[in-house]
């Protein structure tokens, strides 16, 4: 068994280990953690398969980004635990039956799975030879032009992304005293103050 | 594929080394460690007084904004990287596309900076 087939094994079995802690652990700050674990085993899977860009996006945006996102979203939840492990009891039927739903779907897509004649050649037309080309550029070569309405669509998906996320979140507060740095810039020191004579006992109308 | 595998042989191996360090130290610390503990040590502590309540509450929900609009620029990058490797062989098409998506994603970036997504307040 070479040095690839070792790393395979432990990668795979770490994943499988991972993936199963995140749904058994209590607490959700450790599912999390247990699931950066199982980001992290699956790039080292990716890189045994040659698919080197693949598994750095995954440790750069699923560890480095999503999980922190994840985090965010498990310490916002305001979430009595104790009290949801007592209702536990009436969500467990929907969980039995999105499992079986799940289960019946991998097991379709195991069994009943065939590829098209064409699928093959397909799969091959846009893609360059595997072994005189790196990764990252062989995905380069194609991504921008063979791929480009995909490219583009991944473009608009970001910006709905983005449009989404602010019209969600942002909450501008009113009573709060901005900085407005051209009218800073653009102030007249001789407008800015006004010197007023006053005669004693009279004041100012 | 397998001069593939042989550079990536120094991180495995450093992987390696790290999990047994960290093992090793785990295991020193149950093993060779004194310990006595009693409740007052094991109690959370919070500068001389009982703790106030759970650690858990609820925190501002900008902060998600703040870190999904990285997810968002990061995505961005994340598609630069093939087009600056193979950038002799994407040709004037790949070059016109990169600056398309790289246009509508500044328009975004307009959109947020003019929102005030990017102020705290």
């Amino acid at each position: 068994m070479g040095i690839a087939d070792f790393a395979f094994y432990v990668f795979a079995i770490t994943v499988v280990t991972a993936g199963l802690f995140v749904v058994v652990s209590r607490n959700p700050v450790h599912s999390v953690l247990w699931l950066i674990l199982a980001f992290i085993s699956s790039a080292g899977l990716f890189v045994l398969l040659g698919a080197e860009f693949v598994a750095m996006l995954l440790v750069i945006v699923y560890v480095g980004a999503v999980a922190v996102l994840f985090l965010f979203v498990v310490m916002m939840l305001d979430v009595d635990f104790a009290e949801l492990r007592g209702e536990m009891a009436t969500f467990v039927p929907f969980a039995i039956l999105i499992g079986v739903v799940l289960l019946m779907e991998i097991g379709l897509a195991i069994t009943v799975w065939q590829f098209a004649d064409t699928a093959q050649s397909s799969l091959m037309s846009a893609a360059p030879a595997a072994d005189d080309v790196q990764n990252t550029a062989a995905l380069g070569q194609i991504i921008y032009d063979d791929y480009i309405y995909l490219f583009q669509g991944a473009g608009l998906i970001l910006l709905v992304a983005m449009i989404g996320a602010i019209l969600l979140t942002m909450t501008h507060r009113k009573d709060v005293k901005r900085q407005d740095v051209l009218a800073q810039m653009h102030r007249d020191p001789a407008k800015a103050m006004e010197v007023i004579d006053v005669k004693p006992g009279q004041g100012l109308s | 594929m397998e001069e593939l595998l042989r550079e990536y042989l120094p991180i495995l191996v450093f992987l390696g080394i790290a999990i047994a360090l960290g093992v090793v130290l785990i295991l020193a610390a149950v093993i060779i460690a004194v310990r006595n503990p009693d409740p007052e040590k094991v109690s959370a502590y919070e500068c001389g007084f009982n703790a106030f309540d759970d650690a858990r509450m609820k925190f501002d929900v900008r902060f998600y904004l703040v870190a999904i609009l990285f997810i968002i620029f990061d995505l961005e990058i994340a598609f630069l990287f093939p087009w600056a490797v193979a950038f002799k062989d994407v040709g004037l098409v790949g070059f016109w596309s990169m600056m398309a998506f790289l246009a509508v994603l500044t328009i975004g970036f307009a959109y947020e900076w003019k929102k005030g997504a990017l102020e705290w307040d």
